[in-house]
């Protein structure tokens, strides 16, 4: 089964990526861009293949090492179709 | 007095940290690789500076859940002084034993210059030697040294007389110039409830001989593993 988790940074965190990426399309010529704000998408293929139990343990996974629960915000779902693989 | 430097995979300011400690005290510290998980007994643990697993996932993060720390978590708990220098205090504040995060320094540029620090707090283990509001001269070396907290953390910080050091410029003025990193308030140093865990992000280890062109680090590593000529063996 796969699970994808967005990691986001908190909305009232700076990004000075962000920023400068958004400064860069702007250079680029692409015409009002308001904000950028740059994230992570992690692919976690696991074995399990009850889709609640799936979801719990990569919700583990995300609290525990791959997001910052003090700084990153994350959202954890599930692709459908990939529990026949 | 003894003393642990711990070594993870990526550190590279261990030897730096080993030879000051070995000065001063004038016993080599241990060495402590990252995956044992026993520690002796010792007066210091220290973890250094470096790029441990690569920054990968976020800086400190992995070597966060190496197999060492829940024996560091201990040590500290049990009130045996823990220092964290750069990498190590980006690694203390994602294992939970510091408050806050290191993140990208503002100006998104890696800052490798001579900084100046003022010493906020003389009531730790680490900064007894020094007088309040003394300035020291410190090399800096990273790209991601800007502390960040939410509101409550940093009035319990300042509440409890928690930050350690500040950068300043040569007057003891805190300003954006003087700030390598933009870190919240100008921290450089912070340290925990029990004040026997310090983090900084400034390198205290590369300032205590002439050669290194200063010694004001001196005082950090005296105060707590005390001088040679004092070590009572």
């Amino acid at each position: 089964m796969k699970a994808l988790v967005t990691v986001t940074l908190k909305s009232a965190v700076l990004d000075p990526q962000g920023k400068a990426i958004q400064g860069a399309l702007t250079s680029f010529g692409f015409a009002g861009v308001e904000g950028v704000r740059q994230g992570k998408i992690f692919e976690i293929e696991i074995a399990e293949t009850d889709p609640a139990r799936a979801s719990a343990a990569v919700k583990e996974m995300a609290d525990r090492l791959l997001a910052n629960t003090v700084i990153e915000d994350y959202r954890v779902e599930l692709v459908k179709g990939s529990q026949e693989t | 007095m003894k003393s642990a430097v711990v070594i993870f995979p990526g550190s590279n300011r261990d030897r730096d940290m080993i030879a000051a400690i070995g000065k001063i005290s004038g016993r080599p510290p241990l060495t402590l690789w990252y995956a044992e998980t026993d520690i002796p007994p010792v007066d210091l643990i220290v973890l250094p500076g470096g790029f441990s697993y690569g920054d990968y996932l976020r800086t400190g993060a992995i070597a966060a859940h190496a197999p060492i720390m829940p024996a560091i978590a201990a040590k500290a708990a049990a009130g045996v002084p823990v220092l964290g220098v750069c990498n190590g205090f980006q690694i203390l504040c994602e294992a939970g034993l510091l408050p806050g995060v290191l993140m990208r320094n503002a100006s998104l540029r890696f800052v490798c210059r001579n900084i100046h620090l003022r010493v906020e707090s003389t009531n730790t283990a680490f900064t007894a030697l020094y007088g309040r509001g003394d300035i020291i001269r410190c090399p800096v070396s990273h790209g991601e040294g800007n502390y960040r907290t939410d509101a409550e953390t940093l009035k319990q910080l300042r509440d409890e007389d928690r930050i350690v050091f500040r950068y300043c410029d040569a007057d003891g003025t805190a300003n954006d110039d003087a700030n390598p990193n933009g870190s919240l308030d100008d921290i450089a140093g912070i340290v925990n409830k029990r004040r026997n865990v310090l983090g900084m992000m400034p390198h205290p280890e590369n300032l205590i001989e002439p050669l290194h062109g200063g010694t004001d680090g001196r005082h950090l590593f005296e105060s707590v593993l005390g001088r040679v000529s004092e070590v009572a063996e």
